[in-house]
Formats: structure tokens, sequence, C-alpha cells
């Protein structure tokens, strides 16, 4: 079962090739994200505590129904809510569950340095293997989206695995498999973006001329996708970027500053050898040495 | 001066400018060891040297730290003979005649040639720059907003890169140029090497000496 | 609920009023998103607050809280003048013909009969017109002035759009946009449903605000249809069965009534409670009070309920008047009770003016709390700061706690909303010194009856003769109980038509209340759950979610009540020959011989559709009510009066008559009328609800609940917020005459300011589900503010409308 595979297509900071003749025959898989759906009721939020064994601080309100206020180390998804007048003057209370998307070309993984402390499974799934985490924060940089966060306890960056261990046994992902109206939804990319299409059908009925599919192309597609009602807007959703891509500064750092420099210093060593091969050492001679002894008794 | 006795020699760097320097040299291999084995994967092994990646992590930043203060301290003891002067852009005019090892066309040069006033230059740039951005991405007690993160990453490693390939071309210049090590090694340099290549620093040296 | 939770699918239009059902529901919310999903279905939210279900609502309208009635008279008034009602439904299944009495008005906002004095009506002229076979008068062409359709039209004529805007304060656009949504499920193949909950019921007017959207879906022909009803979301997993069971002061299991103190002989009980037909060849169900009750007594008292002695009879209590929970707290304060006996209940917290609950409780000599957690209650006399400032060297209550087990911990079954009896096995052992409840009970109870055998009394009888036959008298299993509840035959019971038949042995459990019977030979503990448990054995239990017919009738997982039915009324579901009025939708059609289809006929099954037998069978009209009657205590047609604490201090639809502003027939003790707070002191409107992510007063000692809501906190609009200079997140200070809390202030687009009568209104949102218990961040009981007074007929406590005064802390 390809959904179930575990293979991994790419691996942080590895220059060897990983394993490509298995090809999953059905692609990858996506969890797609019925924003209109959501009621924001939290049961995926507590899910993922619950599966993932993670407890957050209990904190406090800070004037919003946002709790906890943003995505720790404990706290893999949460719900962002934010209110919109729109111009007709009516209120939307726009629903987000915020967690990672498990981009197609993860930022987080190309920008860590550990050697398999972030693989990308072929299935699509980003996952952090936090045992070869060594805590530097780079994947925080390398993401569009905002969502690994460090630990203060030890120091290793955490986020949304997509239950990578319940899809290898062909279990849908906790939170998916606890959300009562069906807003989460997950299968085969494919068929969650044919799924898409129907619901986006739907809302155009209901007046939504701008309903889309939120599958951000700068990263590649995500593998956590949303159906919005004003895919023309997606900052409405508490920020969510419209078109996410790894930052140049990083593109630049992790690509081709990488080799470029490396041959450069690579290629000081080597002129420095040759050149020590060709021209040989510049050495003080005896007669050096005479020349300044003479130098200072003529004085 | 019979065949037996050894060459007169002059003093160039105290003990305690020698420590300094060994400081700043270990703690520079260190960082750059670390530094390349964040940077990329191929030297990802050489964290190992601080315990793994995880230590070499948690290393990095204060072993950042001491070099900086240690090579600040270096530097500001060294900065009055690194002025920039009219014959060193005449030196360097004679670039080829340096690499050539034909230093009888060159202009005098003075303790340091222009070359290494250039080294000193870059070092303390990238000293500064390795240490403003290397703040930006030291998690453990700093937590900046992501762009200026992203952006200190790029930093260092410029500066590293900068900082790096200097050191190459420093390090070679040591083994080429013979006679430079001892400089660093025992403090002191023969009167023929001074005089070869540090003429000018040899003359003003040894005037007092003799009269 | 008249359908069930997975019914909500088959809705073409879903009105959410009265309840925030993706708050509160969140579950049972996935059929409203089904029928959007794949019927097209529309939602609409009417709520004072913009919801989470209006979140995902097609259109949303505010509402001033407690005006609900004037809004939906008016969609009620709407209809009828658009004449969008569903017209073979209405003349053939409701009393819209039937002539009222001549001597029956309503004027100046009060019905005739009205004792100021005391607050009450004699009820005699709310009732139709009797001709001289002793049957209703109609008029079938609904010309006639004083027949029912004729009255409601008059009565509702009133509730304008102007009018709905001015007292609701919600835009005539939004509110006639609403009524055309609903208005357009009036054809037979269309149908609305409603979906409410403590929003309206928590009332001083609740039961009638309810009535009133009953009686709007009549209209619409949407009683007894798939997709329809009219569907109350229980608050609890089995409120449904505490009331199915009687837990009410005033009720005996399965809706029959206690006795009242002048009802000392049983024949002059049964005679008032067997309802004879109101029209020719009308079932009238409750003809059958007498097996039910014959039954009840059999399987409580046994051997010792016989002919002889009336069946116990004597054995009841007699109702002076009614012990609900305000009285209850009332008796307390007043000093006039000795101990309080608190299962699974948490009143401290739960009931209004704490500070009236904390006085009772502190008169009180003991306190027995049965309870798997800690709870304030249990509590009440420490000192918690602010919060609970009372000095524990004054309480001299003695309170015991004793640990119950809860729901995962024992077998047993759940009444859903749906009327679903489920069956559940225990999923872990309780903790600790934790015994179920039944096993408190029977060993309290087998204590006291030792006493009464020992030392007697001044009437041991209904004690020592309760028929107790449970395998370990200490610890009845729920095994037994269910079986109690469901029946068995006492002896051989015969077949009424064949003698020489066996029906059931003696012994056997009964298939349904319609084995029951009134000569002592069957027991029934409680008549709709009959056949809950049958001869086969324990149909709660199943769990067979085949559809058949794909709309959502799975008649074999678990048990409803009544007989297994999932749709009350379906009769109604089906024209006058018998076909179904929506073709797509078939709930029971007539096949010739007898009905049937995809749910239990709630009808005589071999009743030809032409005989004229009505389908609302409970009602000895055999149609359903617009006029209540005697029903209710306020009046046969809801009529809109103002919350106790009204932010007008007056009746927007009665302005010169003082005794119509509120509720006038409600009960209230003096004490709690001198605690209302006037619109001068409390200028804000306060109203309390549930969040999703807590349940009532328990989560907070859940740490998972805690983290994803963790703190206290009251919703102001922002006009509220910039006018008193308060600041998202800070910390306010919300009072009422009876208390005040603190709490942080989340400041929201969602609740704006009303325009009510030309002067603006601003609500104020009061989250429960914090106190001074558990393991979240402490807070204050948000029933320190609410005043004590229910609704007029079933003393639901008005938590949903209330004044307060906001200020920074």
């Amino acid at each position: 079962m390809a959904l179930q595979s575990l293979d991994i297509k790419r691996r942080s900071a590895t220059t060897s090739p990983t394993p490509s003749v298995r090809e999953p025959s059905v692609g990858a898989v996506a969890k797609l994200i019925d924003v209109s759906k959501c009621i924001g009721c939290k049961a995926c939020q507590t899910a993922c505590m619950e599966w993932n064994d993670l407890r957050d601080e209990i904190g406090t309100n800070v004037g919003v129904y946002d709790n906890p206020a943003d995505l720790t180390e404990h706290s893999w998804t949460v719900m962002r809510f934010a209110e919109y007048e729109n111009p007709q003057g009516d209120l939307e209370w726009l629903i987000r569950k915020d967690g990672c998307m498990h981009c197609e070309d993860p930022g987080c993984l190309k920008a860590c340095p550990s050697p398999g402390a972030i693989v990308q499974y072929a299935n699509g799934i980003v996952d952090f293997h936090e045992e070869n985490c060594i805590g530097c924060g780079y994947c925080v940089t390398g993401c569009p989206f905002n969502v690994p966060r460090l630990s203060k306890k030890d120091h290793k960056a955490y986020k949304c695995t997509l239950c990578s261990d319940r899809v290898a046994v062909g279990q849908e992902p906790a939170c998916v498999k606890t959300c009562p109206t069906g807003a989460i939804e997950f299968g085969t990319k494919e068929e969650m973006k044919e799924h898409a299409q129907a619901r986006i059908a739907d809302l155009k009925s209901r007046g939504y001329a701008n309903a889309g599919l939120y599958d951000p192309a700068g990263v590649g597609g995500t593998h956590v996708m949303y159906v919005l009602h004003h895919a023309d807007q997606p900052t409405l959703y508490s920020g969510l970027p419209k078109d996410p891509q790894i930052s140049p500064t990083v593109s630049l750092w992790k690509g081709v500053a990488k080799p470029l420099s490396m041959a450069a210093m690579a290629l000081a060593a080597l002129v420095g050898f040759f050149h020590y091969m060709r021209v040989g050492p510049a050495e003080t001679s005896e007669e050096d040495e005479h020349r300044a002894e003479k130098e200072v008794s003529h004085e | 001066m019979s065949e037996t006795t050894r060459p007169r020699t002059l003093p160039r760097y105290s003990a305690s400018e020698r420590s300094n320097h060994w400081v700043v040299a270990i703690t520079f291999i260190l960082l750059a060891l670390s530094g390349l084995a964040f940077y990329h994967p191929a030297f990802f092994f050489l964290s190992d040297l601080l315990g793994g990646g995880y230590w070499a992590r948690v290393l990095h930043p204060y072993i950042g730290v001491v070099f900086f203060v240690c090579f600040a301290v270096l530097a500001l003891r060294l900065a009055r003979h690194n002025a920039w002067e009219a014959k060193d852009a005449q030196w360097l005019k004679h670039f080829p005649d340096v690499l050539a090892n034909r230093e009888e066309h060159l202009p005098e040069v003075g303790r340091y040639n222009a070359l290494q006033k250039a080294l000193f230059y870059v070092l303390v740039l990238s000293a500064v720059g390795l240490l403003l951005s290397g703040i930006g991405l030291w998690r453990a007690w700093f937590s900046l907003p992501v762009g200026v993160v992203r952006a200190a990453a790029l930093v260092h490693a410029a500066c590293a890169f900068v900082a790096i390939t200097s050191i190459i071309v420093h390090i070679y210049a040591a083994i080429w140029v013979k006679g430079s090590v001892r400089a660093m090694t025992r403090g002191d340099v023969t009167w023929g090497w001074a005089w070869r290549h540090h003429r000018a620093w040899f003359r003003q040296m040894v005037k007092g000496a003799n009269e | 609920m008249t359908n069930h939770w997975v019914d909500i699918k088959n809705a073409d239009i879903i009105l959410i009023m009265g309840g925030n059902a993706a708050e509160a529901h969140p579950c049972g919310f996935k059929w409203v998103t089904e029928a959007k999903a794949h019927r097209g279905a529309k939602l609409i939210v009417v709520d004072p607050r913009f919801t989470r279900s209006a979140s995902v609502a097609d259109v949303y309208a505010p509402i001033r809280t407690g005006t609900d009635i004037v809004f939906l008279g008016g969609v009620i008034r709407y209809l009828l003048e658009k004449d969008q009602i569903q017209h073979e439904y209405v003349r053939n299944y409701t009393d819209l013909s039937f002539i009222v009495r001549e001597d029956f008005s309503f004027e100046n906002g009060l019905f005739s009969g009205y004792d100021a004095e005391k607050r009450r009506y004699d009820k005699s002229s709310w009732d139709y017109e009797r001709g001289e076979d002793g049957y209703v008068k109609t008029d079938p062409t609904l010309q006639h002035p004083r027949c029912v359709y004729q009255l409601m039209k008059q009565h509702y004529a009133r509730y304008t759009p102007e009018t709905v805007e001015r007292v609701c304060g919600t835009p005539q656009a939004k509110f006639l946009q609403i009524c055309e949504m609903l208005a357009s499920t009036a054809p037979a193949n269309r149908v609305a449903t409603i979906l409410y909950a403590l929003g309206w019921a928590q009332h001083s007017i609740g039961a009638q605000i309810i009535r009133t959207a009953a009686m709007m879906q009549l209209l619409l022909g949407n009683i007894g249809m798939p997709g329809g009803g009219i569907n109350a979301l229980r608050g609890h997993s089995n409120i449904q069965g505490l009331t199915d069971l009687g837990l009410m002061s005033n009720l005996l299991p399965g809706y029959l009534t206690l006795p009242n103190e002048a009802e000392q002989d049983l024949p002059q009980y049964l005679a008032a409670r067997t309802l004879k037909p109101l029209r020719p060849n009308q079932m009238s169900y409750w003809q059958n009070y007498p097996k039910f009750f014959v039954s009840l007594m059999k399987a409580w008292w046994g051997k010792a309920a016989t002919a002889e002695n009336n069946w116990a009879y004597d054995y009841l209590p007699k109702l002076d008047k009614l012990y609900d929970l305000l009285q209850v707290v009332e008796l307390m304060a007043q000093g006039k009770m000795n101990g309080y006996i608190c299962q699974g209940f948490n009143p401290l917290a739960a009931a209004p003016n704490k500070a009236k609950v904390l006085e009772g409780l502190a008169k009180l000599k003991y306190l027995v709390v049965m309870d798997p957690l800690a709870t304030e209650t249990s509590e009440f006399w420490r000192n918690a700061g602010e919060s609970n400032p009372v000095d524990p060297s004054q309480i001299q209550t003695e309170v015991f706690r004793l640990p119950t087990t809860c729901f995962a911990e024992e077998d047993g079954s759940l009444v859903n909303s749906g009327r679903w009896l489920q069956w559940h096995w225990k999923g872990a052992e309780p903790p600790g010194e934790a015994r179920s409840d039944i096993e408190i009970m029977a060993e309290l109870f087998l204590r006291i009856r030792e006493r009464y055998r020992r030392e007697g009394g001044a009437f041991p009888a209904p004690i020592l003769d309760l028929w107790w036959p449970y395998a370990n008298e200490a610890n009845p299993t729920p095994e037994e109980l269910a079986k109690e509840y469901s029946g068995k035959a006492l002896v051989d019971l015969p077949d009424p038509k064949d003698p020489a038949r066996i029906v059931r042995r003696a012994g056997e459990q009964l298939a349904g209340f319609a084995e029951l019977r009134d000569d002592g030979s069957t027991a029934c503990g409680c008549w709709i759950f009959s056949g809950s448990w049958g001869p086969t054995g324990n149909l709660m239990a199943r769990r067979d979610n085949s559809d058949p017919t794909g709309i959502g009738q799975t008649l074999g997982w678990s048990w409803a009540w009544p007989a297994n039915r999932r749709i009350l009324y379906n009769r109604a579901s089906a024209d006058l020959q018998g076909r179904p009025f929506d073709p797509q939708r078939k709930l029971i059609y007539w096949n010739g011989k007898a009905w049937a289809g995809a749910d239990v006929p709630d009808f005589k099954v071999d009743e030809p559709p032409d005989s004229g037998m009505g389908p609302f069978i409970m009602n000895p009209e055999g149609v359903a009510r617009f006029f209540a009657r005697a029903g209710m205590t306020e009046g046969p047609f809801p009529e809109h009066y103002e919350p106790f604490e009204t932010p007008l201090g007056y009746n927007p639809l009665h302005p010169k008559t003082p005794a119509a502003t509120s509720n006038p027939a409600a009960r209230v003790f003096a004490r709690d009328l001198a605690d209302m707070g006037k619109v001068e002191e409390f200028p804000h409107v306060a109203t309390t609800y549930r969040l999703t992510e807590h349940f009532h007063f328990w989560t907070k000692n859940v740490r998972l609940n805690a983290i994803v809501q963790p703190e206290q906190f009251v919703e102001i609009g922002e006009a509220l917020a910039k006018e008193l200079g308060i600041a998202n997140g800070e910390r306010v200070k919300v009072s009422s005459k009876r208390g005040y809390i603190k709490a942080v202030a989340l400041v929201t687009k969602r609740i704006r300011p009303l325009t009510i009568e030309g002067r603006t209104v601003h609500h104020v949102g009061i989250p429960i589900h914090w106190g001074f218990v558990g393991i979240a961040k402490p807070g204050f009981l948000a029933n320190t503010l609410t005043p004590s007074v229910g609704d007029g007929n079933i003393q639901t406590p008005e938590f949903k409308s209330f004044l307060v005064k906001v200020e920074k802390a």
C-alpha cells in the first residue's frame, strides 16, 4: 500500500541518493482542510495532543478563542480565528486549522544541516526525526509558513508529523479521525483535489465566487491543502501566505552558495598547493643572513 | 661570522601575543570545522570533533564568543602595525613578483606586507560580521524575527567563507614563506628572514640594536 | 427531538436558534454539514452573538436575547399573510378549523381569566367549543371568526417586520430573507428542521418560545417529516433519559404525572389523565393511561400493589406544589430543609443566584454529594478568595462526599437527544473507593428499610413493601434495572382475542407497551421504554447500522422510544391517501393493508388512511394543536413577554400594561423579585452559554480541555469596549444585582450593538465553565450573576437574559 509506504524520498543534509526504485502507484497523500466546514471545535487539537502524547501548559486567555495562542513544541496544530467584515457588511468568522503544510518542496528540509533530522517520505509526508535534530533552528528559517517550534527543554524542533506512524499502518491522521464535521479529510492527493473541486462548486453556488483550493505552487504544492471561501485572499485566514515560497535568502544560502563557496575554498587551497609545487617555497638563504649581518656591521 | 654560529634573530611576537594568536587559531579551527559541518552535508562528520552535531551546535557559539574576544584583543595589539601606507599599494602592483619569489623587485616591506594588512582588515570585518550574524542565529539566547535570522544565516555563511578562505591563504603563506612559523612558535625570526621579507622592519629593528 | 440526529441530513433548510449546535453539539453538527454538502441545505442562524454555528451559516441574523417569540411570531404572520403554508397538512392534521369558546379573549397582553393577585390564570375559557355530540365543533372552511386559524391570524397580525426590527433588533431585510427561506419549505416536498437548546429553554417564557417554533413548523407541514421536526439538542448525554424516567419533582416515569393534593383517590386521578377523544374516530392514546400506571405500580411494589389497595396508590406522595430546583433552593434559604442529597449535580454552580444557593447550603444540617469529581458544591464552605468569599467558621453544614463511578466505568444505557437508548459497556475500572450510583442508592435503601423494619414509623409501608427482586440486594445490576423498566409478564398472559393462546409466559419480558395491562398482570417501570429489553433480549445493545432506504433510518441500531420509532408523528409525513408527501424521502406509507416503510408507524398499523383518524394520536383531538388549550401556563397562543430583567422596563407590545411586561404567570419568590436589577443601574444585557472546549463544570478538571480553553472570559462587542475604554485581553468586572465576576474581556466584532425601541442595547456574553475547583485557571461561577426566576411551565431558570454592568476591573 502506497499510503503506508515509509520509503524516504528526501533526507536532510544527505548527498547520497535515496532509494527510488519503488514508485507509489497512487501517488502521494494529502490532508484536505475544508475551512468552510470547520466549526473551530478544537477536537483535532485535542486528538493531536492525545495521539502524540503532548501536553502544553495551561495558559491564559489573551482576548481570543485561539488557545494555545500559538503553535508550540507541544501544540502541533492550533485553530486560528479571524473576524472579517466582508464588503457586504456581513461578518465572517474565518477559522483555520494551522500547522505543518507538508510542502512538496520543504524549506525546513532544505535548510536542515543534520543528516536525517528531516525526511520526506515517498507519500509526501515531511517528518522530523528529533533524535537526529541538533537544535540549530535552521528549519524555522526555511519554513515559509512559520511552523517548526524549538523546545525550551531539549532545544529540538517539533511539528506535525501528519501522524506518519498512523498513516504507515493504514490509518488516517488523528485529527482527521476525530473531526466531527468532516472538515478534515485524508486520502491520496488526487482524491483530495477531486473532493475539493466538489466542495468549491458548492461554495460557489452559495455565493463565494472566489472559493478555491490552496495548494501553493511556490513550494511545489502541499500535502495539507485548504478549501477556502476566499482563495483570492488567503491572508484573511490569520495571515495564510498568498504566495509562499522558501525565502530567497535561504535558497541562496542553502542553494548555489553551498557548492560555489566550497569550490572556492577548495580552489584557494589548490592554488596554494600548485603554487608551492611550481614556484617552491620562499626561503631565507644563508646569503640573506650574511647580507643582513653585513648590512648591520656596515653601519 | 663563522659557519657554526646560528643566525642572529629578532623578536617578532611576545609570548603573550603568541598565546593570544594560538587561542584565536584553535578556536577558529574549531569554529570553521563545526561551521562547515552545519554548512555542507559533506562535512557534517566534522561535528564529531565537538562531540556530534548536537554538541557542536551547543558549543559553536560559545567558542565563537571566545574567538571574538581573543581576536579583538589580538587585533587591537596589532592594529598599529597594519596602518595602510602608500608603498603597500606599490607592493601590490608587483604581486606577480611576490608569487614568483622575486622579492628583489619589490619595494621594501615594513612589519607587515600589503597582503598581510589586507588579511588583517578582512578578518576584522568578517569577525564582526560573524559575531553580529551569529547572535541572530543563537536561538538559545536570542529570538529575533525570522527575516532577520534568515539574513543572519546568509551573512554568517558569507563572512565565514571569506574568513576561512583568508585563513587558507594565511596558512599557506606561513608554509610557503619558510622561517615564518617560528615567529609564532618561538617568537623570533632570523635576521636573514627579516632582511629578505620585511627589510624596512629589519632596519628599524636593528638600528637601535647597533647604536 | 421529534426526529433524530442522523435525520438532520434530510433537511433542506436548517434553522439554529436558541442554541449553538456547532458549539455545544459538535458531533451531532456533522449532520448539518452533511445536509449542506449533500442536499445543498441552507443553514440559518439567529443568535445575539455571531457564533461558531454562524461561522458556517448561509445567513446569520442578530436578535436581542429573550425576544424569540416576536421573531417567530413574525415568521408565523409572514407565512399566514403570504399564504405560504402546507394547506393539505394544516387543514387535516391540525386544529386550524376547531372553534374556540366564545369567552376566550386576549386583551392588553393578557388572556381571559387572569388573576393578577395570584399571578395565575383561570384557564376554563381556553378551550374549544363542543357540539351536541360532545365533540369539538369545527369549520373546515376556516371562515368562522373564532376558529383557531382566524384567532391565530389575528393574534400574530401585530408581529410585523417593523415590530420584529424594533423589538428584536433584527434588520428587516435579514428577517424577511429568513422568512422567505423558511417559507420555501411550505411545498410538500421541501422540509425545514429546527435545532435548539437551552437558548430557548432558559427564559421565563422558554416553553412558549419552543411552542411558537413548533407552530411555525406545523404551518409549513414540517412535523413528522424526515428532515423536519422540532429538535431539542440535549445538553448531557443522558438528560433525555432523566426526564423520560421522571426525575422531575412532578413526574413519574414515562411522563406519567404524580397526583396533586386534591387527587386523593385513584379513579379520580386516572379519569383526569385517561383522555377521551375530542373528535370522532380518534385514537387518543392516553386512553391507555391506566395500563401504564398500574404496570408501573406493579414494578415498584410487586405483590403489595393489588386491585384492593388501588395498586398502592396511597403510597405515592400527593403534591402540594412543585418541588423544582428553584423551590428547593428557596426552602433551603428559608431554613426549612435539614439535608440535601446531591447526586450527579453541582447546584452551587448550576443553580441561579449563587449567593442564595450558598446561603441555603450553609443552613443545611448535612449535605451529601455523590459525584465522580470534587465539585464547588462539595466545597461551598471553602474560602476561595473573591470568587467564594465565605467564612468557613460560620458554616456548620456537615458535608459527605461519596465518590461515584463515571459513565465510562459502568455498563448501562444512555438516552440521546433522538430518544435512542444506547447500551454501553464499561471501559475502565473505577478508581479508588468510587462506587456506582446504583450501589450507593441500594445500600442507602437497605439501611433505611432496616431501620423502618426495626423501629416502624408513621408510614413504613411504601418502604417495607418496595419490590426489591435483585440477585444482590446491595448492588442491583444495570441489566436487572433495564429489564425492570422494559417490563415483563407477571402471570401467563392470554391473548385477548383467543384466551386459549398464551401470548407471554409468566416472567417473560414484554415486546412493548401494547402488551401492558391494567389488571396487575404486567409490570413495567417506564412504559415508553417498554420493549427495549424484549423477549429476544437487549435491543439497546444492537449495533446494526444498515440503512436500507438511505435516509438514515437505522432501525437495527440501538432502540428508540417509543416502540423503536425514530421520527415521531411520522403518519403526518404521508397525505390523506397514505402517500408520502415527498416521494424522494419516503418514511411510511399505506400499502393497501397496513402502514409500512422505513420507520415504525406512529399510528394504528392497520388503520386505513381515509378513516379520518388523525396522525397526532397522543392528542385527544387526533391533530396537532396551534391552540394549546389549558396546556400552557401563560396562554394558548404564545405571546412575547420581556425577560424579568428587561433593558426596556416595559413590554414594547403592551407598553401600557405593566402586568404584561414579563411573564404574568411565572412563579417568582418575593425575595427573588427584590433581587432583580433595573436597567438604570445595570445597563447591559447578559446571556450565558457553553463553549465547545468544555463540558459544564466537569472538564475544568481535565488537562486537555484546560489547555484549549484555560481561562474565564466574557465577550463584549467592540462598540461597548470602546465606550468603556476596555482593551482586548484586559480584565473586567461584570456585576448584576446579585453579585459580580471578574474575567478577561474578549472584545469582538461578533457582538454588535442592537437598536431596540430607538435605544442602543449592548449584549455581554458570559461563558460558564469556570469555578474555584479544577486545574483550569480559577474563575468565578457565572451563576453568581443570574436571576432566580424560572420558565412559567417547567421552571427552567432564566440564564439567557438578564442585566449586568460591565466595567474595567
